[in-house]
């Protein structure tokens, strides 16, 4: 089973209902008993990689040992056939063969063990990659439980009541009426700094003999007064 | 090589008390456990907390949404159908589900420096009532 497809499994087992556990535990035990696993696993692919790396060494040292000696056979046939002694050249030539021929599996030996050490880092990379994967979506799930529980605390704090859980929908009104609150406050302010400022105008054209408030008195009496002047003339 | 990374505490600390051009201000407290968790609370927006935890490869912010037994009956396909779609044109921030419930996340690299972190904080708030906002008419 892929990690993703665990987690979903280990997520699922899940809570329908508020309070209840939102992580199966028989699940993350199962994933916990893989990351050992999977570290035994690791280790044991580091000390095959170790020992077969070992192998190759001593192999490829054989392997150059034996070319050595070919090489240097080779310069004393050349001695023995300039001394003409042909006989021994034979004899050396012979030695030649039998050299190469121990050389042969050498080589073939060191081609399987530079194959092994190559599949052994390759797995143990991918080992490692599946590790810390697991590694993290455990902590996730972990970290998900604790989360969880804080979250219904909060739930049931800020909804007032002792079981139910608030709703989104719910939580998000008393956000947007505590913001609408808040402008209409600021609005209020606003409002009333301008109503300030038109006071303060008021009184300042008041004070210049500007003024729009109610007919006076004596501005009635003049009006009548005018009334009258124009009737009788 | 690698940067120092960050720890809870440290975030706790730097984001206790701490204000954003918008006029947030945050509320952090660690949650004790086998993994512990910082709540994070944004001012006027309490009952959205976000929730950070820190692993060896990431940083992941969470916040809680609706849970399945708050949508609509029937409204369920066009519910998921509206987060698909809104998955890409919301900043940094991505829809997920726990269970029965609802979540938007953010997740940063456990290299992010603070800056980083309170911006991810940050926006993920903003994304939580604007996604509630938006999927509104097909929750109870």
């Amino acid at each position: 089973m892929s990690i993703f497809k665990k987690l979903f499994t280990a997520v699922r087992g899940a809570a329908t209902e508020a309070g209840e556990a939102v992580v199966d535990s028989q699940a993350l035990r199962i994933m916990d008993q893989e990351i050992r696993d999977a570290e035994n696993e690791l280790k044991k692919s580091k000390e095959g990689l170790t020992t077969v790396m070992a192998q190759k060494m001593s192999t490829e040292r054989q392997v150059k040992e034996k070319q050595k000696a070919i090489e240097e056979h080779e310069g004393y046939a050349v001695q023995a056939l300039d001394k003409g002694d042909e006989g021994l050249a034979v004899q050396i030539a012979e030695k030649i063969a039998e050299l190469t021929n121990e050389v042969t599996p050498l080589e073939t030996l060191l081609t399987g063990q530079i194959q092994s050490v190559n599949q052994l880092k390759q797995t143990i990379k991918q080992t490692e990659k599946r590790l810390q994967a697991t590694k993290r979506e455990v902590a996730l799930i972990k970290s998900t439980a604790s989360v969880q529980k804080a979250q219904d605390a909060i739930a049931s704090t800020h909804s007032g009541s002792t079981s139910a859980m608030s709703s989104a929908m719910e939580s998000m009104q008393r956000i947007k009426a505590r913001q609408q609150q808040k402008s209409d406050k600021m609005n209020a302010a606003l409002a009333l700094e301008e109503e300030g400022g038109d006071g303060d105008l008021k009184a300042k054209m008041a004070a210049a003999g500007i003024t729009d408030s109610g007919p006076s008195g004596n501005s009635i009496l003049e009006k009548l007064k005018a009334k009258r002047g124009n009737a009788s003339a | 090589m690698s940067k120092k990374k960050m720890t809870l505490p440290e975030l706790a600390t730097a984001l206790n008390g701490l204000e954003t051009e918008d006029g947030l201000s945050f509320h952090a407290e660690m949650i004790e456990g086998e993994v512990p968790a910082l709540q994070v609370s944004v001012s006027d927006r309490e009952e959205f907390p976000i929730y950070i935890t820190i692993d060896d490869s990431q940083i992941l912010a969470v916040s809680y949404l609706w849970k399945e037994s708050e949508i609509k009956p029937g409204a369920r396909e066009a519910l998921l159908d509206a987060l698909l779609t809104l998955n890409i044109p919301m900043p940094l921030s991505a829809f997920s589900k726990l269970g029965s419930q609802y979540v938007i996340f953010g997740a940063l690299s456990s290299e992010s420096d603070l800056k980083d972190v309170i911006h991810e904080v940050d926006v993920l708030s903003d994304n939580t009532l604007e996604a509630l906002e938006s999927v509104s008419e097909f929750l109870e």
